[in-house]
């Protein structure tokens, strides 16, 4: 292995050497520096983004372990973009009194879960998907549980370890299935052994469901909206938009180069799912109180959209479930970001203490109503586009019936999220949030996402790269 | 073209608001010189000044403008509209700023849909001019105004849906032969789309947009918006936004799928005769004057929808000439009810009386907008019902033509409810002793009634301008209805 092919891996590498050095910096700084080590780290970070961005060859290291092409080098673009958006909205959290002394902690850890992810996202064997997988979850647990000091932040790091467990297990039983009907775990030999035998099926059932655990399918929602509630809303975000944006992308490659066989299959199975994941979603988010609830059944509703990027097996369903991760990654940032933002400084996270917020905090109220009008799909912004693209996935392959149940779910949506916008726009209170000042790292982050929503749909090129770079069955 | 000069306008002040409109009023008279001109120089393409940007390559989607002169009319409308309405709320003071931008976003939104000659664009301008409508009417409306926001925006939103289905039905089946599928109106009209599309994609395009123009027992949004809605936007939104039902009814649902609109249009023949009447009765019923005339444009817009699927020239004519028509009385009517209200500070019919000899000006408006309602000759009403009937009473078989008779009898009926509030509440006695010193209409409610007046009665006293100018149009889609469904 020359250096060149070493450069291959060149995401994780330098997530690595990050996290190792935000680790060795903190041997050398005192504890009270808050500011340098944030300044650093997000700074590291920025540089790692902007590398990635550089062209690069594609190729497979370790036998065929580990893949790169193009659409895997935007996929994990994507997830940069996003991880550092959070790890700028974190700062304010960061620097808190009672989490000061652990900031390293939470970047290494947080950094961590994206070399996972990278990993998961190159596997080109079922061992490499697996390892990426449990290095992306483990710590994410340790995040969750960050806020000690809390109950519920602890509640939700032990759930989500548990359900992991549980999912991995489920998709590890289906893995030793499939490894024993075809005697190997690479992905292209796989595709080319499988034939359609039940046994092979319900392995691929097993697998399904450990994924659907992942992404927070209807049946396997249920840790969600409590994980996202008790978790600290910078690993909310994180979970909602990084974690699970990973397990689509390497869902969505499994299932088109590794089970295209059982294509009419897996197209039943997620017509259903993908029926059942919008409208539960959609029908629990108008209940909620808790903001974080809200958006964590919102992001369940929103899983079920991407589906629908899945069903047809086309080039146009990949391209637009990159793009409407993109899209969703700018909208559902900024819609946690205000969140995060009225949290840290006020501690209100119920919808209805966000009543009158226009009154005493416009800025922050326009950019919640533009976040939520994008993951709604109201035009001009991104979200509008994304959607379009999905539904016009699904409805190019005939399925009109499932595009018109999802758009009468965007309508369902649409209800709770004006439902948001009237608490901030139309009702009055004596108990509003007071007027502040959001400080530089949360306005910079919403700032960025704010150009997201209204340029990324703009930007015709932006799709049309990641169109060239997908690939259907 | 003309929507991008309006999205620059946004300003703050009502002044700015009123003299970006002003500018807008103005390209648009220019837009109608320069098209009947180019027309008279004898420029026969299908559309003039098209501006086409390509814009997702991969799927041919492109932003594609131009107008003809159904469109040409329609942006003369929606200026003008929008112009009186910014007049007809020069007294919004809460949250004045927003106001003005939430209205012209909605009224860009408008013009884009009436230029749009993409699917995909026009499909997009089409949501852009419903979402506004929430905060408008949740923010600066009056009564159950959050009850009637939601209702509006969720029931129109769900019409997207199904349009959005129809579009993306369209696409697909947009080139039959193989080769480029396409986004844009006037290629897909070129096309045969298979009868098996046309048969699913019609009645969900033709519902989705006969939502937005109140068709029957889709309509229900509209009283509740309207009343609740404040002045200019009522305006707006009878005034125009019901048009672009009607307008992409015609455009998408019957021009690119003729063959499914001559098999399918007796179920909604049926539908829109109900509207009509339905909606005469029931604004005879109602005591708020917003009410009231929200009731008459459902029944008024049945009529364009009505017109629209009688499919032969004369109708259609009659149909956009409603459109117009009935955009500017309504208009008028919601602007004269605002202004109204602004004094009596209620809209119930019988608690008002006697207002002739208080408010003059404004009563005589009132009276003018009634009789042109009601289709007296000398106003645009007139002209259009009279085409549209003619036109409709062409079809030789029985089942039209009892739709017709039945349709007909909804002009009794809306003079019934014009003279009757017209009685009521102008000429009848003074009943409440405050209404003595009401002032009269101050300047600037003039320049919106008399705005609209004088185009009333301008279309009333020569529509062959305007029926020469969407006459010309409407033949390619006359003749593609023809080529495929000879009489």
């Amino acid at each position: 292995m020359s250096l060149t092919n070493f450069l291959l891996m060149r995401h994780e590498l330098l997530l690595t050497i990050a996290a190792l050095s935000i680790l060795m910096a903190e041997i050398f700084w005192d504890p009270g520096e808050k500011r340098s080590k944030n300044l650093f780290s997000v700074v590291l970070f920025i540089v790692i983004t902007i590398i990635g961005f550089l062209p690069s060859p594609s190729g497979s290291l370790f036998g065929g372990m580990y893949e790169v092409s193009d659409t895997r080098l935007i996929m994990k673009n994507i997830l940069n973009i996003g991880a550092l958006l959070v790890l700028i909205q974190s700062v304010t959290w960061l620097n808190k009194e009672q989490n000061s002394e652990k900031i390293s902690e939470y970047y290494v850890l947080l950094i961590s879960t994206l070399i996972g992810m990278n990993f998961m996202i190159s596997a080109g064997h079922f061992l490499m998907f697996y390892i990426g997988l449990e290095l992306a979850t483990i710590p994410l647990a340790a995040l969750a549980a960050y806020e000690r000091y809390s109950n519920k932040s602890a509640e939700a790091g032990i759930k989500l370890i548990l359900i992991s467990a549980l999912s991995s297990g489920i998709l590890l039983y289906g893995l030793s299935m499939i490894y024993g009907t075809t005697g190997t775990f690479y992905f292209n030999e796989i595709a080319k052994l499988f034939v359609n035998d039940n046994l092979q099926i319900l392995g691929f059932i097993f697998f399904f469901a450990g994924m659907a655990f992942k992404i927070s399918i209807v049946p396997f929602h249920l840790w969600t909206a409590d994980v996202y509630e008790g978790a600290p809303v910078n690993i909310t975000s994180y979970l909602s938009v990084i974690s699970k944006g990973a397990a689509v992308f390497i869902f969505i490659i499994v299932l088109f180069t590794v089970f295209p066989v059982i294509i009419s299959t897996w197209q039943k199975i997620i017509y259903v799912t993908a029926v059942l994941t919008m409208t539960v979603g959609n029908l629990f988010a108008i209940r909620q109180q808790n903001f974080k609830r809200f958006l964590a059944f919102s992001s369940i509703s929103q899983a079920g959209y991407i589906l629908l990027g899945f069903i047809g097996g086309n080039q146009l369903g990949m391209a637009s479930v990159i793009y409407y991760i993109l899209v969703y990654i700018f909208s559902n940032l900024a819609a946690f970001g205000v969140v995060a933002a009225i949290s840290n400084a006020k501690g209100k996270e119920s919808i209805d203490e966000y009543n009158g917020l226009y009154q005493t905090n416009p800025g922050l109220s326009l950019i919640m109503l533009l976040a939520l009008f994008s993951l709604g799909g109201i035009p001009p912004l991104a979200g509008f586009f994304g959607k379009f693209f999905l539904f016009m996935a699904a409805a190019q392959k005939g399925f009109y019936l499932l595009v018109l149940i999802a758009v009468l779910n965007t309508i369902i949506s649409l209800y709770y999220y004006l439902l948001v916008v009237k608490a901030m726009f139309l009702n009055r209170s004596d108990n509003t949030v007071e007027k502040f000042k959001c400080d530089f790292p949360t306005r910079l982050a919403l700032g960025i996402c704010v150009a997201g929503i209204v340029i990324t749909g703009f930007a015709s090129i932006i799709f049309e790269g990641m169109k060239k770079m997908s690939f259907g069955i | 073209m003309t929507g991008i000069v309006l999205v620059k306008d946004i300003r703050h002040v009502k002044i700015v608001a009123a003299a970006g409109m002003g500018l807008q009023l103005l390209l648009s008279v220019l837009l109608v010189y320069l098209y009947v001109s180019a027309r008279h120089a004898g420029n026969t393409a299908e559309m003039l000044f098209v501006k086409d940007i390509i814009w997702f390559k991969s799927l041919n989607i492109h932003y594609t403008v131009g107008v003809d002169g159904i469109s040409v009319a329609m942006i003369a409308l929606t200026s003008l509209v929008v112009f009186a309405g910014i007049f007809a709320s020069w007294e919004v003071d809460f949250l004045t700023k927003e106001f003005f931008i939430s209205l012209i976003l909605l009224a860009s939104g408008v013009f884009g849909f009436f230029i749009s000659l993409d699917l995909f664009t026009m499909f997009l301008f089409y949501e852009l001019a419903v979402i506004p409508m929430y905060l408008l009417i949740g923010i600066w409306g009056s009564g159950p105004k959050e009850y009637s926001a939601m209702k509006l925006t969720l029931m129109l939103m769900g019409a997207s849906s199904l349009i959005l289905l129809g579009i993306l039905g369209i696409y697909f089946n947009s080139a039959p032969g193989g080769g480029q599928l396409s986004f844009n109106i006037l290629e897909i009209s070129k096309v045969k789309i298979p009868m098996s599309a046309q048969y699913l994609f019609f009645p969900l395009t033709f519902v989705g947009f006969g939502v937005l123009g109140a068709l029957f027992p889709f309509h229900t949004w509209s009283p509740d918006g309207h009343s609740s809605a404040p002045t200019a936007v009522s305006m707006l939104h009878a005034g125009v936004l019901m048009k672009l039902g009607g307008y992409g009814a015609f455009r998408v649902a019957i021009f690119l799928m003729p063959e499914a609109a001559r098999e399918l249009s007796w179920i909604f023949i049926i539908l829109t005769t109900i509207s009509i009447i339905y909606g005469a009765f029931g604004a005879i019923a109602q005591k708020d004057l917003k009410y009231i005339n929200a009731y008459s444009s459902v029944s008024h817009c049945g009529l364009v929808l009505f017109a629209i699927l009688m499919l032969n020239k004369t109708a259609m004519n009659g149909a956009i000439i409603q459109m117009i028509s009935h955009g500017l009385m309504t208009a008028l009517f919601f602007a004269l009810i605002g202004m109204l209200y602004g004094r009596t500070h209620t809209r119930m019919i019988n608690e008002m009386g006697g207002l002739m000899k208080v408010i003059p000006f404004l009563s005589v408006c009132y009276v003018i907008a009634g009789l042109a309602s009601l289709g007296l000759p000398g106003f645009s009403g007139f002209v259009a019902e009279m085409t549209i009937f003619v036109g409709a009473f062409q079809h030789p078989d029985i089942f039209h033509r009892i739709m017709t008779i039945i349709a007909v009898t909804s002009i009794v009926i809306t003079a019934v409810y014009i003279l009757r509030v017209i009685a009521i509440l102008l000429l009848g006695p003074t009943t409440n002793e405050n209404y003595g010193h009401f002032p009269d209409a101050k300047w600037y409610e003039k320049v919106s009634a008399v705005t609209l007046i004088s185009f009333v009665a301008f279309i009333g006293l020569a529509p062959f301008w305007l029926s020469s100018m969407i006459g010309s149009s409407l033949q390619p889609i006359i003749n593609k209805i023809l080529t495929f469904n000879p009489f």
